[in-house]
Formats: C-alpha cells, structure tokens, sequence
C-alpha cells in the first residue's frame, strides 16, 4: 500500500469519523465548510494533534495506531506542512527559515539546499529578507519551500490561498499546479473553497461534522453527489424531490415523476419504479430556450416558469425560475449576460428551460430530511 | 560610600538572576502554553509577592528558614550553617520574592508566539528542546530580559524582606538598601545621598530598558 491511507474516529471533543487514501503525486482536497473537522484531521496526520482512535499510515508505516499503541512523535513525522497563516519564524530570514526544515542534512550543504527551494518557488533574491518585508505571496512561498524542504512524506496545505488577494490567489494556483508535477509524495490540501478544490485537486473528499461523505474526482463529486447532504455542500442548488416513474431500457431513460411533470434523465436502475428520490440537476445543464435561436434540444425536459430574481454578476446573469408555487424552491441557472438581454429576460417575465437529462442525477431521499 | 554593600547587592542580584532565569522560563513557558484548572490559581499564588506587604513575606521566610523549621534544619545539617542571617538565605529569599517580576514578563514573552509558529518548529523536525533553543527564546527574548532586568533591580532595591531575613551583617547580609539605611542613622548624609543616587540612576536605566523590551513583545509578530 503506497500513499497515505487514514481512517480517524472519536466523539470528542471535536466528533471526527473520516477515512480516506492518497496516492503517492496525487493531490487530494478536504473540503468542507468551517467547522468540519478537516484542519483537526489534517493536525492529526502532522501528529499535533492525537486522535481518539484510528489509524494513519504512510506507504504502509503507521504513523498513528489506536490499536497498537503507535504515535510517532510530531518532530519525527516527515510531514510538511504549509499553515494556514504561514507560521514563518519571524526573526529568521527567507532562507533561514528554510534551512530551519533541513536539519537532516549536514550543516555545510544546508544554506545551498534552501537556496534551490527558494529558488524553486521563485524566490531567489529575497533570500536575506525578513517575513515582515515580504508579501504575503511571498511568505506563502516560503512557508511552502520550507514545507519541501523538510524531505516530506506527505504535504499537508491548510488553507494556504486564504489569506491572498484574488489576483495572487490565480496567479499561486497556477504555479502550484506547476510545482506539484514535479512532486511523488501525497498532497493534502485543506479548503473551504469548492473553486479551489475544482482547480487544483486530483481528487476530493467531502467532510461535514468530520465525517467524509464522499471522495472521487471533483467533476464526479459535483455533478453526482452520493446525498442531498453532499449536493447541498457542494453548492448544487437544484435539488428537488420526486420519485421514480419507470426505466426505459429502449431509449436509456429513467422517468422521474416531479411536479406533475415527467422529467427524463439518463438510465439510472438503482431505483425501484415508484420509490421517492432526491434528485439534482447542476447550473450548467439548466439550458434556457432562446427566442433568437430555437433548437431541437428544446424538446429535452421543457421547464416554464416565472423569473424570480436575475443578477448580473460580471458578464454573467445568474437567474432563479420559480416553475409553479412557493413552496417548491425555483431553479437556478445563468446563462451570458447579452443572452439575458438580448431575450428580454427580466424579473417577473416568463421563461422556459430544458433540463438535460445527461446532468439528471438521482439520489436516495431522506426521510425527514428538511428541503 | 559602602563599596562592600555595593558589590554585595551586584552578587545578590546576579545569583538570583541566574536561578530565575531557568526557573522563569520553564515555569512562564508553562504557564503561556497551557491552559489547566487551577491555573488562575498558581498564577495568583506567584503574583502574591507583589502585594504581600515585605515585612510579612520576610517573617514568614524568617519562620520558615529559622533553626527550629525543617528547612533550616535540613539546611544546617546539609551545609554545617544555619539559613538565616546568612547570604545563600538571603539568595534563597530574594529568589522567592522576585518570582512575580520574572515570571510573569517571562509568560507574556512566550504568550505573544502565535501556536502555529510552535508547531512549524516541530513540523520542521526540530525537538522540543531546539524549538525552545531556536525558535521559541529568540522570539520571546524581550519578555525574558524584562523579568531579568526586573528582577535585578528589585533585589537591589528590597529592604523589609532583607532586614527580616539578613539582617545587616556586612560582607554577608548588608545589601546596599541596607547600607543606606544604616548611613542615615549614622548621621552619615552624604553617603547616603550617594549610595541613593547610584541607586536612582540605576533605576532609571532599568524601567527604560523595560519599556523599551515590553514594547518589542510580539512587535516583530505584529508586522509580518
């Protein structure tokens, strides 16, 4: 078993109940909202903090085991870790601060090794500044050459892009994803942020109250969420309740019975015909019909409604539909803001949507469950 | 002038720094990172020096150190001499009184490292006691030498607890407060006013150091 394996369990203080894997050069994101136990599990694999019970291995080796009593000390772990507020020591400067993590290597060849971390993170020429006159970009870097270069096992980031403006944000995913080509070990990376996690992960884990609710690659976790909870997490905003009509092994169509209407989406047989189903459609399968440009996809799962509120944020106009009472919450979806204009959508007038049935994704229902 | 009474005080001043150093850092480091019950009680108990009245402080440790007590008698058979009257009783004393000065400068000195710059150290491999070394004093030094350069100037300077427990022996127990003391009652004006002004101006420079120190707490912290 290669890669980091961890399984974590306790009720208190802080109820974690979490078990996920990542492979070696595999970047995986934890994310869930504040809360959700992901930097607690993200301490428990550095060893700074000591869970109740469970187990973490790193390319089969425990570093952690409830069962037989192993806990490898913090210090000895190969785990570097990027924090969340940098934590660069702030009477060290650039280069100090990452010959700190080289303590393994003899003391002659350590000043040059934290040079080429530096210089792999672009920094070099900032080697003699203190944290206090470098950015905040440039702490980041640091903080994440110091992590390197501590030989790690595992990189563990928490939430390392929250503290940058959004430019620098860009522009450090960018050579994140740049650096993590040339990395072999396991990256684990702690956010809140699903538009991070999109961009940056191999794979990720959803987490809410410490439990992992589902791991797989974030276009899989986004548009076919294991629950209602994980689509709601996730920011799916189109989830609604409906059952199970029939399955149509002629044309591949499962029918969904929803508001009186028949909502066709592609074959998904785990449901019994008349069981009641969650079901979700993601923003970008919600397609408005265009009076400029009728088309044949028209015909997919016509919705009609009433326009609810219509935002433009930048050159897109985001837009609810209330498709028949109040009690049922309206569809979400945008479409280009000169679309918006061009239609002659405003709040109030009416539009139709097809739902592509492709995007349909079906769900157990939860009973109770207060949507 | 009481050159005697002067290097005396230096002495005095400089073995109780040097035992409070050790003691200060572990027990203000203690005290910064760790939150226990009880706490607020400890806490409170180290503090007591600062508002006991002296004389009350140094009957007690007159009781305490005195020939029919335990540790007095445990230090006599120890050392063939009795604890009272003596300088290594004095030190003891002025040890103990200058807790609150060094502890307390000390703790704030490790309160201002922020836990994630700790646990970096140890993410970087560093031991604990390398952490301390490298990472933690360098950070929390102006905090430790305010509780030095307290504690220095206030052995210096304490008269009642000195009295009670020393007395005014000279080359043993006659500190410079004492000396003072002793110069007035002697009608010796002028030696009084000199001892008294070396004492002011020494003060003078030790609160400005300290200020100067406890306005570096966590500074370097604050603008990074």
């Amino acid at each position: 078993m290669t890669g980091l394996s961890v399984r974590l369990h306790q009720e208190r203080p802080i109820p974690l109940d979490a078990e996920f894997a990542c492979l070696p050069g595999e970047l995986l994101a934890l994310v869930g909202p504040s809360g959700s136990g992901k930097t607690t599990i993200l301490r428990s694999i550095a060893g700074l903090y000591r869970p109740e019970s469970g187990r973490i291995a790193i390319d089969g080796a425990p570093w952690f085991d409830s069962k037989t009593g192993i806990a490898i000390a913090a210090h000895r772990r190969h785990a570097g870790l990027v924090f969340q507020s940098y934590a660069l020591f702030p009477h060290m400067t650039a280069v100090e601060n990452v010959m700190a993590a080289l303590d393994h290597l003899p003391a002659q060849d350590r000043r040059r090794r934290a040079g080429e971390f530096l210089d792999l993170v672009h920094l070099s020429g900032l080697e003699n500044r203190r944290p206090d006159a470098l950015s905040g970009g440039q702490q980041q870097r640091v903080a994440v050459a110091r992590a390197l270069a501590r030989d790690p096992q595992v990189l563990l980031l928490d939430e390392p892009f929250s503290a940058v403006d959004r430019a620098t944000k860009q522009r450090l995913y960018r050579e994140i994803a740049l650096l993590r080509q040339s990395l072999k070990m396991p990256v684990i990376l702690v956010t809140h942020d699903l538009e991070e996690a999109m961009v940056l992960a191999d794979r990720m884990c959803v987490l809410h109250r410490g439990r992992t609710l589902q791991a797989g690659t974030p276009a899989e976790v986004t548009t076919r969420p294991v629950s209602p909870e994980v689509a709601r997490l996730v920011d799916l905003r189109n989830l609604f309740d409906g059952a199970v009509a029939e399955h149509r092994a002629v044309d591949g169509k499962t029918v969904i019975d929803w508001m009186g209407m028949r909502i066709e989406a592609a074959l998904q047989t785990a449901f019994a015909p008349g069981k009641a189903i969650a079901w979700v459609v993601p923003d970008g399968f919600v397609v408005l019909h265009r009076r400029d440009r009728p088309s044949r996809g028209d015909q997919e799962n016509p919705v009609a409604g009433r326009i609810d509120s219509l935002a433009v944020v930048g050159q897109t106009a985001q837009i609810t539909l209330r498709i028949a009472d109040d009690d049922v919450h309206p569809l979400h979806f945008s479409v280009p803001a000169h679309v918006a204009r061009r239609n002659g959508l405003v709040v109030g007038g009416k539009a139709t949507v097809s739902l592509l049935a492709e995007g349909i994704h079906l769900m157990a229902s939860v009973p109770g469950d207060g949507r | 002038m009481d050159w005697e009474a002067l290097s005396l005080s230096l002495r005095l001043g400089l073995f109780t720094i040097l035992v409070l150093l050790p003691v200060g850092i572990a027990v203000g480091r203690w005290l910064a990172f760790h939150d226990f019950p009880g706490k607020s009680a400890i806490e409170a108990t180290a503090a007591l020096p600062l508002v006991l009245p002296p004389t009350v402080l140094g009957y007690y440790l007159l009781v305490a150190f005195g020939a029919a007590s335990p540790i007095g008698q445990l230090w006599h058979s120890a050392f063939d001499r009795p604890l009272v009257f003596t300088f290594e009783g004095l030190l003891l004393a002025s040890i103990i009184f200058n807790v609150p000065f060094a502890v307390q400068p000390i703790q704030r000195g490790f309160e201002a490292i922020p836990r994630e710059v700790r646990e970096a150290a140890i993410c970087c491999g560093m031991t604990p006691w390398k952490a301390l070394r490298t990472v933690e004093i360098p950070i929390a030094w102006p905090g430790i030498l305010t509780g030095l350069v307290l504690s220095f100037s206030h052995t210096l300077g304490e008269f009642g607890i000195v009295l009670m427990v020393g007395g005014s022996i000279p080359t043993e127990t006659r500190t410079i407060a004492i000396a003072i003391y002793d110069r007035v009652q002697a009608f010796d004006d002028r030696g009084a006013a000199t001892m008294s002004a070396l004492l002011l101006g020494f003060s003078l420079v030790s609160i400005a150091l300290t200020f100067a120190f406890s306005r570096r707490i966590g500074r370097r912290l604050d603008r990074s």
